[in-house]
Protein backbone atom coordinates (compact mmCIF):
# COMPACT_ATOMS: atom_id res chain seq x y z
CA UNK A 1 0.00 0.00 0.00
CA UNK A 2 1.52 3.42 -0.88
CA UNK A 3 -0.33 6.87 -0.01
CA UNK A 4 -0.53 8.21 -4.12
CA UNK A 5 -1.68 11.69 -5.17
CA UNK A 6 -3.37 12.49 -8.30
CA UNK A 7 -5.73 15.46 -9.42
CA UNK A 8 -9.25 14.29 -9.95
CA UNK A 9 -11.98 16.54 -11.28
CA UNK A 10 -9.71 19.80 -10.68
CA UNK A 11 -9.10 18.69 -7.17
CA UNK A 12 -6.07 17.19 -5.70
CA UNK A 13 -6.50 13.22 -4.30
CA UNK A 14 -5.00 11.18 -1.98
CA UNK A 15 -5.42 7.47 -2.41
CA UNK A 16 -3.94 4.86 -0.05
CA UNK A 17 -3.57 1.84 -2.28
CA UNK A 18 -1.66 -0.84 -4.31
CA UNK A 19 0.05 0.88 -7.05
CA UNK A 20 -0.98 -1.72 -9.18
CA UNK A 21 -4.75 -1.08 -8.18
CA UNK A 22 -6.46 -0.17 -11.69
CA UNK A 23 -7.39 3.54 -12.11
CA UNK A 24 -10.47 2.15 -12.72
CA UNK A 25 -11.48 0.42 -9.48
CA UNK A 26 -9.64 3.47 -7.40
CA UNK A 27 -12.30 5.93 -9.36
CA UNK A 28 -15.46 3.58 -8.77
CA UNK A 29 -14.75 2.14 -5.31
CA UNK A 30 -12.26 4.62 -3.44
CA UNK A 31 -13.49 7.98 -5.24
CA UNK A 32 -17.15 6.76 -5.61
CA UNK A 33 -16.75 8.10 -9.24
CA UNK A 34 -19.24 5.88 -10.46
CA UNK A 35 -19.96 7.16 -14.36
CA UNK A 36 -16.55 5.67 -14.87
CA UNK A 37 -18.18 2.01 -16.16
CA UNK A 38 -16.50 -1.32 -16.27
CA UNK A 39 -17.70 -2.98 -19.71
CA UNK A 40 -14.66 -5.11 -20.66
CA UNK A 41 -11.93 -4.69 -18.43
CA UNK A 42 -9.22 -5.29 -21.61
CA UNK A 43 -9.44 -1.69 -23.46
CA UNK A 44 -11.83 -2.90 -25.86
CA UNK A 45 -15.23 -1.03 -25.05
CA UNK A 46 -14.35 2.23 -23.45
CA UNK A 47 -16.69 2.31 -20.96
CA UNK A 48 -13.95 3.14 -18.32
CA UNK A 49 -12.53 6.12 -20.56
CA UNK A 50 -11.70 9.18 -18.55
CA UNK A 51 -9.27 12.06 -19.30
CA UNK A 52 -5.67 11.91 -18.33
CA UNK A 53 -3.09 14.99 -18.65
CA UNK A 54 -6.20 15.87 -21.25
CA UNK A 55 -5.81 12.53 -23.36
CA UNK A 56 -9.02 9.66 -24.29
CA UNK A 57 -7.51 6.79 -21.92
CA UNK A 58 -9.40 3.83 -20.77
CA UNK A 59 -8.93 3.30 -16.99
CA UNK A 60 -9.13 -0.34 -16.81
CA UNK A 61 -5.59 -0.20 -18.16
CA UNK A 62 -4.34 2.03 -16.13
CA UNK A 63 -2.49 0.90 -12.68
CA UNK A 64 -2.64 3.66 -10.15
CA UNK A 65 0.91 4.04 -9.61
CA UNK A 66 1.14 5.20 -13.54
CA UNK A 67 -1.48 7.84 -12.90
CA UNK A 68 0.75 9.50 -10.05
CA UNK A 69 0.50 12.95 -10.05
CA UNK A 70 -1.51 12.97 -13.72
CA UNK A 71 -5.17 14.98 -14.01
CA UNK A 72 -7.74 12.73 -14.07
CA UNK A 73 -11.07 13.71 -15.75
CA UNK A 74 -14.09 11.63 -15.09
CA UNK A 75 -17.88 11.94 -17.10
CA UNK A 76 -18.54 13.99 -13.36
CA UNK A 77 -15.86 16.61 -14.04
CA UNK A 78 -17.10 17.20 -17.27
CA UNK A 79 -21.14 16.81 -16.90
CA UNK A 80 -21.97 20.14 -15.08
CA UNK A 81 -20.04 22.22 -17.22
CA UNK A 82 -21.20 24.15 -20.12
CA UNK A 83 -19.45 21.59 -22.67
CA UNK A 84 -20.93 18.77 -20.61
CA UNK A 85 -24.31 20.07 -20.87
CA UNK A 86 -23.91 21.00 -23.92
CA UNK A 87 -22.75 17.07 -25.08
CA UNK A 88 -25.36 15.62 -22.51
CA UNK A 89 -28.37 17.84 -24.64
CA UNK A 90 -27.11 16.84 -27.83
CA UNK A 91 -26.93 13.18 -26.81
CA UNK A 92 -30.88 13.40 -25.53
CA UNK A 93 -31.83 15.13 -28.53
CA UNK A 94 -30.33 12.89 -30.95
CA UNK A 95 -31.86 9.81 -29.01
CA UNK A 96 -28.08 8.97 -28.63
CA UNK A 97 -28.68 6.89 -25.34
CA UNK A 98 -30.77 3.66 -25.40
CA UNK A 99 -29.45 1.58 -22.04
CA UNK A 100 -27.01 4.10 -20.98
CA UNK A 101 -24.12 1.83 -20.27
CA UNK A 102 -21.59 3.26 -23.22
CA UNK A 103 -22.61 7.11 -22.42
CA UNK A 104 -20.16 7.98 -20.05
CA UNK A 105 -17.23 6.76 -22.21
CA UNK A 106 -18.80 7.80 -25.03
CA UNK A 107 -19.33 11.31 -23.83
CA UNK A 108 -15.47 11.39 -22.84
CA UNK A 109 -14.64 9.94 -26.20
CA UNK A 110 -17.08 13.26 -27.40
CA UNK A 111 -15.43 15.90 -25.43
CA UNK A 112 -11.98 14.25 -26.26
CA UNK A 113 -12.34 14.86 -29.78
CA UNK A 114 -13.92 18.21 -29.67
CA UNK A 115 -11.00 19.86 -27.80
CA UNK A 116 -8.60 18.90 -30.52
CA UNK A 117 -11.27 19.49 -33.85
CA UNK A 118 -14.42 20.90 -33.06
CA UNK A 119 -15.57 20.60 -36.47
CA UNK A 120 -15.38 16.89 -37.35
CA UNK A 121 -17.07 15.22 -40.31
CA UNK A 122 -18.70 12.28 -39.84
CA UNK A 123 -15.55 9.85 -40.31
CA UNK A 124 -13.92 11.54 -37.74
CA UNK A 125 -16.14 11.54 -35.37
CA UNK A 126 -16.38 7.54 -36.02
CA UNK A 127 -12.94 7.42 -35.71
CA UNK A 128 -12.97 9.37 -32.32
CA UNK A 129 -16.03 6.67 -30.94
CA UNK A 130 -13.93 3.52 -32.88
CA UNK A 131 -12.84 2.31 -29.70
CA UNK A 132 -16.17 2.68 -27.86
CA UNK A 133 -18.59 0.07 -27.87
CA UNK A 134 -22.61 0.67 -27.88
CA UNK A 135 -24.73 -2.84 -28.36
CA UNK A 136 -27.74 -0.92 -28.50
CA UNK A 137 -27.93 2.58 -30.62
CA UNK A 138 -26.29 1.14 -34.30
CA UNK A 139 -23.92 3.89 -33.37
CA UNK A 140 -25.76 6.60 -36.44
CA UNK A 141 -27.56 8.56 -33.58
CA UNK A 142 -24.34 8.68 -31.08
CA UNK A 143 -22.70 9.86 -34.34
CA UNK A 144 -26.02 12.30 -34.97
CA UNK A 145 -25.10 13.35 -30.84
CA UNK A 146 -21.83 14.36 -31.32
CA UNK A 147 -22.86 16.44 -34.28
CA UNK A 148 -25.58 18.43 -32.73
CA UNK A 149 -22.73 19.04 -30.31
CA UNK A 150 -20.02 20.39 -32.51
CA UNK A 151 -22.59 22.56 -34.35
CA UNK A 152 -23.97 24.15 -31.01
CA UNK A 153 -21.16 24.33 -28.81
CA UNK A 154 -19.27 25.84 -31.80
CA UNK A 155 -18.30 28.73 -29.15
CA UNK A 156 -17.34 26.21 -26.63
CA UNK A 157 -14.37 24.00 -27.84
CA UNK B 1 0.89 -9.27 -4.55
CA UNK B 2 4.18 -7.74 -5.80
CA UNK B 3 6.25 -4.86 -5.57
CA UNK B 4 6.52 -1.96 -7.54
CA UNK B 5 8.75 0.90 -8.26
CA UNK B 6 7.88 4.25 -9.81
CA UNK B 7 11.44 5.57 -10.90
CA UNK B 8 12.26 9.57 -10.80
CA UNK B 9 14.21 9.40 -13.79
CA UNK B 10 15.93 7.48 -16.16
CA UNK B 11 19.32 6.48 -14.35
CA UNK B 12 16.78 5.88 -11.39
CA UNK B 13 14.98 3.55 -13.65
CA UNK B 14 18.34 1.48 -14.94
CA UNK B 15 19.37 0.85 -11.09
CA UNK B 16 16.28 -0.08 -10.31
CA UNK B 17 16.18 -2.68 -13.51
CA UNK B 18 19.97 -3.80 -12.54
CA UNK B 19 18.59 -4.68 -8.63
CA UNK B 20 15.24 -5.82 -8.57
CA UNK B 21 15.14 -6.97 -12.04
CA UNK B 22 11.56 -5.74 -12.14
CA UNK B 23 9.17 -5.63 -15.08
CA UNK B 24 9.04 -2.18 -17.18
CA UNK B 25 5.31 -0.88 -17.75
CA UNK B 26 4.79 2.30 -19.77
CA UNK B 27 1.68 2.09 -21.12
CA UNK B 28 0.37 -1.01 -19.63
CA UNK B 29 -2.23 -1.70 -22.51
CA UNK B 30 -0.63 -5.19 -22.91
CA UNK B 31 0.50 -5.81 -19.32
CA UNK B 32 -2.73 -4.56 -17.88
CA UNK B 33 -4.69 -7.51 -19.75
CA UNK B 34 -1.67 -10.41 -19.96
CA UNK B 35 -2.66 -10.60 -15.80
CA UNK B 36 -5.58 -9.12 -15.94
CA UNK B 37 -7.90 -10.77 -13.03
CA UNK B 38 -11.53 -10.70 -11.66
CA UNK B 39 -12.77 -7.55 -12.17
CA UNK B 40 -12.58 -5.26 -8.46
CA UNK B 41 -9.45 -7.19 -7.99
CA UNK B 42 -5.70 -6.78 -8.57
CA UNK B 43 -4.14 -7.42 -11.98
CA UNK B 44 -1.64 -11.05 -11.01
CA UNK B 45 1.76 -9.54 -11.95
CA UNK B 46 3.85 -12.78 -11.30
CA UNK B 47 6.90 -9.80 -10.74
CA UNK B 48 7.72 -6.40 -9.02
CA UNK B 49 6.59 -3.75 -11.59
CA UNK B 50 8.16 -0.52 -12.70
CA UNK B 51 6.46 2.17 -13.92
CA UNK B 52 8.22 3.79 -16.83
CA UNK B 53 5.79 5.69 -18.74
CA UNK B 54 5.81 9.13 -17.29
CA UNK B 55 9.53 8.92 -17.67
CA UNK B 56 10.04 12.21 -19.62
CA UNK B 57 13.44 12.24 -20.89
CA UNK B 58 12.13 9.32 -23.13
CA UNK B 59 9.11 11.11 -24.53
CA UNK B 60 10.78 12.42 -27.85
CA UNK B 61 10.33 12.03 -31.64
CA UNK B 62 13.60 13.71 -32.74
CA UNK B 63 15.41 13.42 -35.90
CA UNK B 64 18.93 13.01 -36.81
CA UNK B 65 21.28 13.53 -39.31
CA UNK B 66 24.66 12.03 -39.60
CA UNK B 67 27.11 11.25 -42.85
CA UNK B 68 23.94 11.98 -45.53
CA UNK B 69 21.80 9.54 -43.52
CA UNK B 70 18.93 10.91 -41.59
CA UNK B 71 17.31 8.29 -38.96
CA UNK B 72 14.31 9.45 -36.96
CA UNK B 73 14.40 8.59 -32.95
CA UNK B 74 11.39 7.66 -31.51
CA UNK B 75 11.83 7.49 -27.64
CA UNK B 76 10.94 4.94 -25.38
CA UNK B 77 7.90 6.37 -23.79
CA UNK B 78 7.00 7.77 -27.22
CA UNK B 79 3.21 6.79 -27.78
CA UNK B 80 1.66 5.14 -30.11
CA UNK B 81 -0.24 8.42 -30.98
CA UNK B 82 2.98 10.13 -30.67
CA UNK B 83 4.22 8.34 -33.66
CA UNK B 84 1.16 8.96 -35.64
CA UNK B 85 1.24 12.57 -35.50
CA UNK B 86 4.88 12.86 -35.83
CA UNK B 87 5.68 14.40 -39.59
CA UNK B 88 8.77 12.68 -40.52
CA UNK B 89 7.01 9.14 -39.33
CA UNK B 90 7.25 7.22 -42.58
CA UNK B 91 3.85 6.79 -44.04
CA UNK B 92 3.72 2.88 -43.40
CA UNK B 93 5.10 3.26 -39.92
CA UNK B 94 2.21 5.59 -39.21
CA UNK B 95 -0.46 3.33 -41.11
CA UNK B 96 0.34 0.41 -38.92
CA UNK B 97 -0.07 2.10 -35.43
CA UNK B 98 -3.55 3.60 -36.34
CA UNK B 99 -4.13 -0.04 -37.51
CA UNK B 100 -3.92 -0.74 -33.96
CA UNK B 101 -6.77 -0.54 -31.80
CA UNK B 102 -8.29 3.05 -30.97
CA UNK B 103 -7.41 6.41 -30.07
CA UNK B 104 -7.97 5.87 -26.50
CA UNK B 105 -5.37 3.07 -26.47
CA UNK B 106 -2.89 4.55 -28.76
CA UNK B 107 -2.94 7.31 -26.55
CA UNK B 108 -1.51 5.44 -23.58
CA UNK B 109 0.43 2.66 -25.47
CA UNK B 110 3.88 3.34 -26.66
CA UNK B 111 5.88 2.00 -29.61
CA UNK B 112 8.57 0.67 -27.11
CA UNK B 113 5.67 -1.54 -25.41
CA UNK B 114 4.81 -3.01 -28.93
CA UNK B 115 8.04 -3.89 -29.49
CA UNK B 116 8.54 -5.55 -26.37
CA UNK B 117 5.60 -7.18 -25.85
CA UNK B 118 6.95 -9.20 -29.27
CA UNK B 119 3.40 -10.71 -30.11
CA UNK B 120 3.98 -11.82 -33.60
CA UNK B 121 0.54 -10.00 -34.59
CA UNK B 122 2.03 -6.60 -33.34
CA UNK B 123 1.09 -4.45 -36.04
CA UNK B 124 3.88 -2.10 -35.38
CA UNK B 125 6.20 -4.13 -35.78
CA UNK B 126 6.02 -5.95 -39.29
CA UNK B 127 6.37 -2.17 -40.46
CA UNK B 128 9.68 -2.01 -38.41
CA UNK B 129 11.17 -5.24 -40.24
CA UNK B 130 10.56 -3.72 -43.47
CA UNK B 131 12.25 0.06 -42.31
CA UNK B 132 15.35 -1.64 -40.68
CA UNK B 133 14.65 -0.38 -37.29
CA UNK B 134 17.35 -0.40 -34.96
CA UNK B 135 16.58 -0.77 -31.05
CA UNK B 136 18.58 1.29 -28.55
CA UNK B 137 19.60 -0.94 -25.32
CA UNK B 138 20.80 0.67 -22.18
CA UNK B 139 21.58 -0.50 -19.10
CA UNK B 140 23.68 0.89 -16.03
CA UNK B 141 27.13 2.19 -17.67
CA UNK B 142 26.20 1.09 -21.24
CA UNK B 143 24.27 1.03 -24.44
CA UNK B 144 24.23 -1.18 -27.70
CA UNK B 145 22.09 -1.14 -30.80
CA UNK B 146 20.62 -3.53 -32.35
CA UNK B 147 19.06 -4.21 -35.36
CA UNK B 148 15.23 -5.35 -34.64
CA UNK B 149 15.14 -8.71 -36.53
CA UNK B 150 17.93 -10.00 -34.21
CA UNK B 151 15.92 -8.15 -31.03
CA UNK B 152 13.15 -10.72 -31.49
CA UNK B 153 13.90 -13.67 -30.74
CA UNK B 154 10.37 -15.61 -31.24
CA UNK B 155 6.29 -14.99 -29.64
CA UNK B 156 6.84 -12.82 -26.52
CA UNK B 157 10.44 -13.25 -26.71
CA UNK B 158 13.30 -10.76 -27.07
CA UNK B 159 17.24 -10.59 -26.16
CA UNK B 160 16.62 -7.61 -23.60
CA UNK B 161 18.60 -8.64 -20.63
CA UNK B 162 16.51 -8.04 -17.13
CA UNK B 163 19.04 -5.63 -16.20
CA UNK B 164 18.31 -3.82 -19.34
CA UNK B 165 15.88 -1.14 -20.76
CA UNK B 166 14.77 0.06 -24.38
CA UNK B 167 15.79 3.46 -24.57
CA UNK B 168 14.81 4.06 -28.32
CA UNK B 169 14.11 2.93 -31.90
CA UNK B 170 15.78 4.28 -34.86
CA UNK B 171 14.73 4.10 -38.08
CA UNK B 172 16.99 5.14 -41.08
CA UNK B 173 14.40 7.35 -43.23
CA UNK B 174 14.99 6.31 -46.78
CA UNK B 175 13.64 7.40 -49.81
CA UNK B 176 10.46 5.16 -50.55
CA UNK B 177 8.02 5.51 -53.49
CA UNK B 178 5.76 2.80 -53.41
CA UNK B 179 4.63 1.97 -49.85
CA UNK B 180 2.05 -0.43 -48.30
CA UNK B 181 0.69 -1.36 -45.12
CA UNK B 182 -2.20 -3.82 -45.16
CA UNK B 183 -3.94 -5.40 -42.09
CA UNK B 184 -6.68 -7.89 -42.12
CA UNK B 185 -8.45 -8.08 -38.99
CA UNK B 186 -12.11 -9.24 -37.89
CA UNK B 187 -13.05 -5.55 -38.03
CA UNK B 188 -11.31 -1.91 -37.97
CA UNK B 189 -10.60 -0.85 -34.56
CA UNK B 190 -9.60 -2.94 -31.76
CA UNK B 191 -9.23 -5.93 -33.80
CA UNK B 192 -5.86 -8.12 -33.72
CA UNK B 193 -4.37 -8.86 -36.90
CA UNK B 194 -5.38 -12.14 -38.47
CA UNK B 195 -2.24 -11.13 -40.85
CA UNK B 196 -0.53 -7.82 -42.23
CA UNK B 197 1.89 -7.33 -45.09
CA UNK B 198 4.15 -4.24 -45.25
CA UNK B 199 6.18 -3.22 -48.83
CA UNK B 200 8.44 -0.32 -49.18
CA UNK B 201 10.60 0.33 -52.75
CA UNK B 202 11.92 2.39 -54.33
CA UNK B 203 13.25 3.33 -58.21
CA UNK B 204 16.47 5.03 -59.39
CA UNK B 205 16.53 5.70 -62.94
CA UNK B 206 14.49 3.23 -63.65
CA UNK B 207 15.34 0.05 -62.26
CA UNK B 208 14.36 -0.96 -58.49
CA UNK B 209 16.99 0.48 -55.92
CA UNK B 210 15.76 -0.55 -52.86
CA UNK B 211 12.84 -3.23 -51.58
CA UNK B 212 11.65 -4.50 -48.08
CA UNK B 213 8.65 -6.84 -48.11
CA UNK B 214 7.66 -8.76 -44.31
CA UNK B 215 4.58 -10.30 -43.54
CA UNK B 216 3.29 -10.11 -39.97
CA UNK B 217 1.12 -12.73 -37.89
CA UNK B 218 2.59 -15.55 -40.45
CA UNK B 219 4.78 -17.13 -38.23
CA UNK B 220 6.96 -16.88 -34.91
CA UNK B 221 7.96 -13.69 -35.57
CA UNK B 222 7.63 -11.25 -38.74
CA UNK B 223 8.60 -13.07 -42.19
CA UNK B 224 11.09 -11.09 -44.20
CA UNK B 225 13.69 -12.31 -46.75
CA UNK B 226 16.50 -10.47 -47.40
CA UNK B 227 17.47 -12.87 -50.26
CA UNK B 228 14.33 -12.92 -52.02
CA UNK B 229 14.82 -9.00 -52.18
CA UNK B 230 18.06 -8.89 -53.33
CA UNK B 231 16.76 -10.95 -56.46
CA UNK B 232 14.32 -8.05 -56.84
CA UNK B 233 16.63 -5.53 -56.57
CA UNK B 234 17.73 -3.75 -60.43
CA UNK B 235 14.94 -4.52 -62.10
CA UNK B 236 12.95 -2.27 -64.10
CA UNK B 237 8.91 -2.38 -64.04
CA UNK B 238 8.20 -4.53 -66.66
CA UNK B 239 10.26 -6.92 -65.45
CA UNK B 240 9.25 -6.86 -62.22
CA UNK B 241 6.21 -7.44 -63.57
CA UNK B 242 6.73 -10.60 -65.93
CA UNK B 243 8.11 -12.21 -62.51
CA UNK B 244 5.78 -11.88 -60.48
CA UNK B 245 4.51 -15.17 -60.44
CA UNK B 246 8.31 -16.36 -59.55
CA UNK B 247 8.20 -14.31 -56.69
CA UNK B 248 5.34 -15.21 -55.45
CA UNK B 249 6.09 -18.95 -55.81
CA UNK B 250 9.07 -18.32 -53.79
CA UNK B 251 7.37 -16.27 -51.17
CA UNK B 252 4.95 -19.16 -50.91
CA UNK B 253 7.99 -21.16 -49.10
CA UNK B 254 8.71 -18.76 -46.58
CA UNK B 255 5.01 -17.85 -45.31
CA UNK B 256 4.57 -20.95 -43.23
CA UNK B 257 1.64 -20.26 -40.87
CA UNK B 258 -0.40 -22.00 -38.45
CA UNK B 259 -4.24 -22.36 -37.63
CA UNK B 260 -5.02 -20.33 -34.13
CA UNK B 261 -7.76 -18.80 -32.55
CA UNK B 262 -7.76 -15.54 -34.66
CA UNK B 263 -7.66 -17.01 -38.56
CA UNK B 264 -6.24 -20.61 -40.03
CA UNK B 265 -2.80 -21.38 -42.01
CA UNK B 266 -4.44 -21.44 -45.18
CA UNK B 267 -5.96 -18.46 -45.00
CA UNK B 268 -3.37 -16.76 -44.23
CA UNK B 269 -0.84 -17.70 -46.47
CA UNK B 270 -3.55 -17.22 -49.24
CA UNK B 271 -3.96 -13.89 -48.23
CA UNK B 272 -0.65 -12.88 -47.29
CA UNK B 273 0.52 -14.23 -51.16
CA UNK B 274 -2.56 -12.17 -52.22
CA UNK B 275 -1.13 -8.83 -50.72
CA UNK B 276 1.85 -9.55 -51.80
CA UNK B 277 1.27 -10.09 -55.93
CA UNK B 278 -1.25 -6.91 -55.36
CA UNK B 279 1.45 -5.18 -54.29
CA UNK B 280 4.10 -6.31 -56.75
CA UNK B 281 1.81 -5.10 -59.52
CA UNK B 282 1.37 -1.76 -58.02
CA UNK B 283 5.26 -1.25 -57.94
CA UNK B 284 5.55 -2.75 -61.25
CA UNK B 285 3.42 -0.41 -63.03
CA UNK B 286 5.56 2.61 -61.40
CA UNK B 287 9.28 3.94 -62.39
Amino acid sequence: MKEIKFILNGKEVSVKADPLKRLLDVLREDEKMTGVKEGCGEGECGACAVLKDGVLVNSCMIPLGAAEGSEIVTPEGIRETDKGKCIIDAFGDAGAVQCGFCTPGMMMATEALLTINNKPDESEIREALSGNLCRCTGYDLIVKGVQIASERGKDLW
Amino acid sequence: MVDSYRPKDLKDALSIRAEYNPQPLAGGTDLMVRYQSWSGTLPLFTKSVMFVGHLKEMKYIKKEAKDKTVTLVIGGTATLTDVANHPDTPVVLKEAVLSIAAPALRNNATLTGNICNASPAGDSICALYALDAVIVIEKSGSRREVPITEFITGPGRTILGPDELVTAIKIPLKASSVNDFTKVGTRRANALSKLSFTGVADYKNGRIDSIALTFGAVGPTVVRSVELEKKLIGLSGPELKAMIPKVIDDYSTVIVPIDDQRSTAVYRKKVALNLLEKYLKELSSHE
